[in-house]
């Protein structure tokens, strides 16, 4: 019982994955929706809107900052898994704990 | 490791490495670099400090105590530049608007929010790279 619901739950999640990439557009074409204005206006207004002369840090750090906040989230959680796997060695004890092992 | 070459050329090197990366850091908003690399780059100088002197020297010029407030407060200072807009009535992490100095285009304090914004994300690169290395050795 158990086992068919997973098998159903991912064979419908491939189906709908599947069904929409018939509907992506094709590669390289002119009208695709990421070639749009956007980049254009980042062009010619991203030294006035934001005073950097580097348009990519005016993106990650002005545009999308909210999106460069949740990177840093990324390396916080990062870190946070790998202390609380392996980590745990650096408290006070540590070196109680090694001579009592030996 | 222990070799007096490699002890010696760290030494010499150590210190160009680390005035890159804050290079890097400051002018995120003027060339190529940013938070990212320039904290990457930063944290290779201690990596390398670590990989020559060993483990125990490591951790004394970089300790966990501090790597994890510098970590912690990058990131608290990230947020608390993004409540500046709120409190100046526009919307989360806004830049010109909220009133934050502008300077002149192409000088170093310029682009009001950016830099600091890099500077955080520099320091939040540079002490989780440091402290996974370390954590990772402290393994074996």
């Amino acid at each position: 019982m158990n086992k068919l619901f997973t098998f159903l739950v991912l064979g419908g999640l491939l189906v709908v994955l599947l069904a929409s990439i018939s509907e992506l557009p094709p590669m390289g074409e002119m009208d695709n929706p990421s070639y749009n204005e956007i980049a254009n206006y980042y062009i010619d207004n991203s030294a006035e809107d934001t005073g950097s002369t580097n348009i990519i840090a005016a993106i990650i750090t002005d545009y999308r900052a909210f999106d460069t906040l949740g990177e840093t989230t990324v390396l916080f959680t990062g870190i946070a898994a790998v202390v609380s796997l392996i980590g745990v060695t650096h408290h006070k004890d540590k070196k109680k704990e090694e001579e009592n092992h030996g | 490791m222990d070799d007096l070459f490699v002890k010696v050329t760290t030494k010499m090197i150590l210190p160009f490495i680390q005035i890159y990366g804050i290079y890097v850091i400051i002018h995120g908003h003027l060339s190529p670099g940013g938070g990212f690399s320039g904290g990457a780059i930063f944290a290779a100088s201690i990596v390398l400090y670590t990989l020559a002197y060993g483990l125990h020297k490591g951790q004394k010029r970089m300790p966990h105590s501090i790597s994890s407030k510098v970590e912690t407060g990058g990131i608290l200072f990230y947020i608390g530049i993004g409540f500046v807009g709120i409190l100046a009535g526009y919307p989360f992490l806004t830049n010109k608007a909220a009133g934050f100095p502008m300077g002149e285009l192409g000088k170093v304090m310029s682009a009001g929010l950016i830099p600091m914004v890099t500077v955080a994300i520099g320091l939040k690169v540079m002490s989780t790279i440091v402290t996974l290395f370390h954590t990772m050795l402290e393994e074996d």
